[in-house]
C-alpha cells in the first residue's frame, strides 16, 4: 500500500525520521544488541576480565531447576490470569450488552481499573488480604483457612493471580463489548427464532463469533501476565515466600540486580526476547487471517 | 436483541452490580484506611467505613511523607511522575508524527529498511533489555534525570504506526489541492495534516499519559535520589512487608493520589480513552 | 398452517414514545400480507412483534388461534428472513439451514432430507459447504429463505429480504418469493418501503403511517379506491397528483360541497381540448419532460397569473402536475397544453385528507 500524491524533497524526509531513529536505534536497538552480545560472555567475580563462552550462559539457565520452575510458574500464572479475567470479563460484557437502562453508566464503572498501576494493585490487594491486619483475611481465618500468603507460596502465587486478573477485567470487558457489538444483532434473533435458548446461543453462536477477540486476548492478557505483573509481585511478594512468586522477568530483574550476574541475566532477557517475539508473531498470522471460524 | 423482560434482566442488572462492586471494592477499603488512624489499622480492627482523618493524612501523604527515614513529599513524585508522564506522551507523539510524515509523503532511499527499523521496536517491551539499556542511561549521564525517564520509553513503535494508518486513509486529493494552492510540504503538514490528526492525537495522549504515569520497572531502576522518585516507586519503597512499622493510612492515600491523575482521564475522556486503546491495540 | 390475528396491538417504549398505536389486521390462512409504508411507520416494529422480538404493551398478537403475547420467539412456530439475512457466519450453508430443526431435537436424517430438498429447490445444492461469506448476495438471500422453508413453520416473516439486492436481482427474486409461497401455501407478512414490490406480492395490503394503519385490502382496490390522501400518494408511482379546491362552482361540478381535496393519477389524463361531462381540465405550461420508452412524463404547472381561468366551471386552481401519456410523443417545453379526467377517474377526499368522499 503506498500513496500516489507525494512530495519530492532530498534531505526533508531524513530530517523528519531522524529523531525517532536516534533514540531507537540508542535506546532500543544498542541495548538489544548488548544484550544479546553479554548473553555470550561470562564475567568473573570482580568484572576485572570477561570472556567468550559461546552458549554456556544459556546451557546453565536449562540445567538450573530454578530457571525452569520460574518458566512453568510464569506460565501457569499467564494462563490463570488469563482464563480467570477472560471469563468474568465476557460474563460482565454478555450482561452489559443487552439493552437496557444503565448501559453506559456501568460500562463507566467497570473500564476505570485499566488505569491503576501494577503496583498501586499490589498495595491494594496486599492490603485487603494482608495474614495480620487485611480486611478480608479475619473472614477467611473466621472461615477456617490458614490464611498467611506471606508465609504460604501457594497462598502468595493466588493473592498475585487474583490481583493481576482483577486488573486485566476492565481491558478484556471493553474488548468483548467492543465484539459483541461487531456482530449484528440480527444473528442473535435469528438464533432465538430457530429455537436455541440462551445458553445453547451464548455456546454455538455468540462464543464462535467471538472467538477471534477471545483469540487476541488471550495473547494480550499473556503478554501482560509476563511483564505487568511485575510490579504486582514486587510490591506484594517481592518473589517470595523463597521463590514462589517469581516470573521470568522478575527473574532478570533480581539476579541482574542482586546476583550481579550480568551474563545469565542477558540470557534470560535474550530468552524472553524470544518468547515475546514468538507470541507476537502468532497473534499477527491471527490478525491477518482476520477471521478464523 | 431479543428484548427481555422481568426476571432476566434482573438477573442481568444484578450480575453487573456484583462486578462493579468487586472492581470497586479494594479501592473503597484503601479510601477508608486512608482516612483512620494507623494504630487502628495495625490491630487488624479498622473499620469498613471513613474514619475522621481525612485532612490530617492527605496533608501529611502530600507535603511531608512518611516519618521513615526515606522521608519524601508525595506531592513532588507527583510532580515527577506528572513531568514523565507528559515527556513520554508528547515526546512520543511528536518524533512519531513527523516520521511517520516521511514515510507516507516521501519516497526516499532506505525508505522500507527504516520503517522495518521502527517496526520492530513494536514486539519488545522496555523489561526484556532493561540492564543494558540502564548501562547506557549511565554512560550518557542521564541517570537521576527526567530525560533518562522518558526517552528509552518513547523508543517504540505503537504511535508511528497508528499515523501511518490514518495517513493512508486521508485522501491524495487533499495533497493534491494544497499543492495546487502552492503549498510546500511542510506548509501541507502544518495547516492540513496536523488538524486533520488532531482527534487521532488527543486519544493517543490520553493512551500515552495513563501508561507513562504507571510506569513502575524503568523508574524504580533509574532513579536513586529520593526527590526523583515517581509515585508508583514511593508507594513501593513505603511498605515493607516484614516490617509492621508501615504507615497504612499514608500509603492508602498515596495509593489513592496515585490512581486519581489516570482514574480521572479514563473517566472524564472514556471516548478518547476507548478509541485509543481499541486502535493502539490493532 | 394458520391465520395471524392482531387485535389493537400497541407499542409504546419506556421513554413513552408510541411506535404502534393499535393495529388491527387479520391475515387468512395462506394468505401474503403486506406491511408497506414509510421508514419509521412502525411497519418492521409491528413484524418483530409478531416474531416475538420486541414486547407487547398492548392488544393481542393470535397465531393459529393462540395468543402468543407472552410466548418466546422460538415456540411461536414462525420463521424469519431478516434485511441483512443474519446468517451465521461461522456455519456451512447446511448447517445454517439445519440449525433450527437441530435446536428441535430432529433426527439427523430428517434434517438431512429436509435440507437437502430446500436446497434443491432454492438451487444451492452445489454450495451447502461453503460459508455465507463465500456466496454472492443473491445467494445469501436464498440461504435466508432456505432456512426459513426447512423448519415448515406456521407463519413466514420477511422484514425487507430484498432491499439488499441490486434492481434486476430484486425483480427475480420477488417472482420467486411470489413462487414458492404459492406453493408452500404458508401463511406470510412481508414488511418493505417499496409500493411497488408492496403491490405485486400481496394478497392483503396494510399501508401503515405513523404507527397506524392507514388502510388495509386487496392491492388492487387500494389503488382505485384509496381511503387517504396518504394513500392516495404512497400507493402508485408517479404519485397521485392532489389539489386543494376551495371554490364552489368546482365543488358543484363534482357534486360534493365537503370535498376539499381532489386527487387524479397522472395516468388518469389526456391531453385534449375539451372538458369531459362531470370531469375537469387544467390548462398547464410544460416545465420538463421525461421519456422512459413505453411512456412519457410531462411535468406542468399552472401558474397564479391564471388564476382568472380557474373560475371557469371544471378548471382546477394552480400547483404542479405530472402527466403521463403513452408512447414518447411529447409536446415541447415551454407550451401551453390542456388537460382533462374524466368524472370516474377522480378521488375526492374531506380537507384534512383523513376521508375519501363517494360522490
Amino acid at each position: 500500500m503506498q500513496k500516489q500524491a507525494i512530495f519530492q524533497s532530498k534531505l526533508l524526509p531524513y530530517a523528519l525520521v531522524a529523531p525517532q531513529l536516534a533514540i531507537v536505534l540508542i535506546f532500543f536497538y544498542w541495548p538489544a544488541a548488548q544484550a544479546v552480545i553479554q548473553s555470550f560472555l561470562l564475567q568473573d567475580a570482580f568484572g576485572l576480565s570477561t570472556s567468550f563462552v559461546w552458549f554456556d550462559n544459556y546451557l546453565d539457565l536449562f540445567s538450573d531447576a530454578a530457571y525452569f520452575e520460574a518458566i512453568v510458574r510464569t506460565f501457569f500464572f499467564s494462563f490463570a490470569i488469563a482464563v480467570s479475567s477472560l471469563s468474568v470479563a465476557l460474563l460482565l460484557a454478555i450482561m452489559a450488552d443487552k439493552p437496557m437502562r444503565g448501559g453506559s453508566l456501568y460500562r463507566t464503572l467497570l473500564i476505570w481499573p485499566y488505569a491503576v498501576a501494577p503496583p498501586v494493585v499490589g498495595v491494594l490487594w496486599i492490603f485487603m488480604l494482608h495474614p495480620s491486619l487485611g480486611v478480608l483475611s479475619r473472614y477467611l481465618r473466621e472461615a477456617g483457612i490458614d490464611w498467611n500468603p506471606l508465609l504460604d507460596g501457594n497462598q502468595a502465587a493466588t493473592l498475585i493471580i487474583l490481583a493481576a486478573a482483577w486488573k486485566q477485567i476492565s481491558y478484556n470487558f471493553l474488548f468483548f463489548l467492543a465484539g459483541l457489538a461487531s456482530i449484528p444483532k440480527s444473528v442473535f434473533e435469528a438464533a432465538a427464532i430457530d429455537g436455541a435458548r440462551p445458553m445453547r446461543r451464548f455456546w454455538t453462536v455468540t462464543f464462535p463469533l467471538l472467538s477471534p477477540t477471545i483469540f487476541f486476548l488471550l495473547v494480550v492478557n499473556i503478554v501482560y501476565a509476563f511483564f505487568d505483573t511485575f510490579g504486582i509481585i514486587d510490591t506484594m511478594t517481592r518473589g517470595g515466600p523463597g521463590t514462589s512468586t517469581v516470573t521470568l522477568v522478575y527473574k532478570v530483574y533480581s539476579d541482574g540486580l542482586l546476583g550481579g550476574n550480568l551474563g545469565s541475566s542477558a540470557a534470560q532477557s535474550v530468552i524472553l526476547m524470544v518468547m515475546v517475539i514468538v507470541l507476537t508473531g502468532i497473534q499477527f498470522r491471527f490478525v491477518e487471517r482476520k477471521v478464523t471460524y | 436483541m431479543v428484548e427481555e423482560e422481568g426476571f432476566r434482566r434482573y438477573v442481568a442488572h444484578a450480575i453487573l452490580w456484583i462486578g462493579i462492586a468487586i472492581v470497586a471494592f479494594p479501592v473503597y477499603i484503601a479510601i477508608v484506611a486512608s482516612t483512620q488512624d494507623n494504630a487502628l489499622i495495625a490491630n487488624g480492627q479498622m473499620s469498613l467505613l471513613p474514619g475522621g482523618h481525612f485532612f490530617e493524612v492527605y496533608y501529611q501523604t502530600i507535603f511531608v511523607g512518611t516519618s521513615g527515614s526515606t522521608r519524601e513529599p508525595v506531592g513532588n513524585m507527583m510532580l515527577n511522575s506528572l513531568v514523565m508522564a507528559l515527556l513520554i506522551a508528547v515526546g512520543k507523539i511528536a518524533i512519531s508524527i513527523i516520521s511517520a510524515y516521511a514515510i507516507v509523503y516521501f519516497r526516499f532511499p532506505f525508505r522500507m529498511p527504516i520503517f522495518w527499523i521502527i517496526f520492530i521496536t513494536l514486539m519488545l517491551p522496555v523489561e526484556v533489555r532493561i540492564y543494558p539499556t540502564y548501562k547506557i542511561v549511565a554512560d550518557l549521564h542521564m541517570l537521576d534525570s527526567y530525560a533518562g525517564l522518558a526517552l528509552p520509553l518513547i523508543a517504540s513503535a505503537t504511535a508511528t504506526l497508528l499515523f501511518r494508518q490514518f495517513f493512508m486513509t486521508v485522501p491524495d486529493e487533499l495533497l493534491e489541492a494544497s499543492r495546487i494552492d502552492g503549498a510546500g510540504p511542510l506548509r501541507f503538514f502544518w495547516d492540513t495534516l496536523l488538524p486533520l490528526s488532531r482527534t487521532n492525537m488527543a486519544a493517543l495522549f490520553v493512551i500515552l499519559f495513563i501508561l507513562g504515569w504507571n510506569q513502575y520497572l524503568w523508574p524504580l531502576l533509574i532513579t536513586t535520589r529520593d526527590d526523583m522518585q515517581t509515585i508508583q516507586v514511593g508507594i513501593r519503597k513505603m511498605i515493607t512487608t516484614t516490617d509492621a512499622l508501615t504507615e497504612w493510612p499514608i500509603v492508602m492515600a498515596t495509593a489513592v493520589l496515585a490512581m486519581l491523575p489516570p482514574v480521572f482521564v479514563v473517566v472524564a475522556m472514556q471516548k478518547l480513552f476507548v478509541r485509543g486503546l481499541v486502535e493502539t491495540e490493532k | 398452517m394458520a391465520n395471524v390475528t392482531l387485535r389493537n396491538v400497541r407499542k409504546t417504549y419506556p421513554g413513552g414514545f408510541e411506535a404502534i398505536k393499535g393495529v388491527n389486521v387479520d391475515v387468512g390462512d395462506g394468505q401474503f400480507c403486506v406491511l408497506v409504508g414509510p421508514s419509521g411507520c412502525g411497519k418492521s416494529t409491528l413484524l418483530r412483534m409478531v416474531a416475538g422480538l420486541e414486547t407487547v404493551t398492548g392488544g393481542e398478537i393470535d397465531i393459529g388461534g393462540r395468543i402468543v403475547n407472552q410466548v418466546e420467539p422460538a415456540d411461536r412456530d414462525i420463521a424469519m428472513v431478516f434485511q441483512n439475512y443474519a446468517l451465521y457466519p461461522h456455519m456451512s450453508v447446511f448447517n445454517n439451514m439445519a440449525y433450527g430443526l437441530r435446536n428441535r431435537g430432529m433426527k439427523e436424517a430428517e434434517v438431512k432430507t429436509r435440507v437437502e430438498e430446500a436446497a434443491r429447490v432454492l438451487e444451492l445444492s452445489p454450495m451447502l459447504e461453503r460459508k455465507p461469506r463465500q456466496l454472492s448476495g443473491g445467494q445469501r438471500q436464498r440461504v435466508a429463505m432456505g432456512r426459513a422453508i426447512v423448519r415448515q413453520p406456521k407463519v413466514f416473516l420477511f422484514d425487507e429480504p430484498l432491499s439488499n439486492l441490486d434492481a434486476k436481482l430484486r425483480i427475480a427474486m420477488r417472482v420467486e418469493i411470489r413462487k414458492l409461497q404459492r406453493r408452500l401455501n404458508t401463511t406470510s407478512i412481508y414488511v418493505t418501503h417499496d409500493q411497488l414490490e408492496a403491490m405485486t406480492l400481496a394478497d392483503v395490503l396494510v399501508v401503515m403511517n405513523g404507527g397506524q394503519v392507514e388502510q388495509v385490502g386487496n392491492p388492487l382496490a387500494i389503488y382505485e379506491k384509496p381511503a387517504t390522501t396518504f394513500v392516495a400518494s404512497f400507493i402508485g408511482a408517479p404519485p397521485m397528483n392532489l389539489m386543494s379546491i376551495r371554490a364552489e362552482e368546482i365543488k358543484s361540478q363534482l357534486g360534493s360541497t365537503e370535498a376539499g381535496i381532489l386527487g387524479i393519477r397522472p395516468e388518469d389524463f389526456v391531453i385534449t381540448d375539451q372538458t369531459p361531462a362531470g370531469g375537469v381540465a387544467l390548462p398547464l405550461t410544460v416545465e420538463a419532460i421525461e421519456r422512459v420508452g413505453a411512456e412519457t412524463f410531462v411535468y406542468g404547472t399552472r401558474q397564479q397569473d391564471e388564476q382568472r381561468v380557474a373560475a371557469t366551471p371544471g378548471e382546477l386552481p394552480p400547483g404542479e402536475v405530472i402527466v403521463r401519456i403513452p408512447g414518447s410523443e411529447a409536446p415541447p417545453i415551454g407550451e401551453r397544453i390542456r388537460v382533462a379526467a374524466m368524472r370516474a377517474k377522480l378521488h375526492l377526499f374531506s380537507g384534512d385528507g383523513r376521508t375519501r368522499i363517494e360522490a
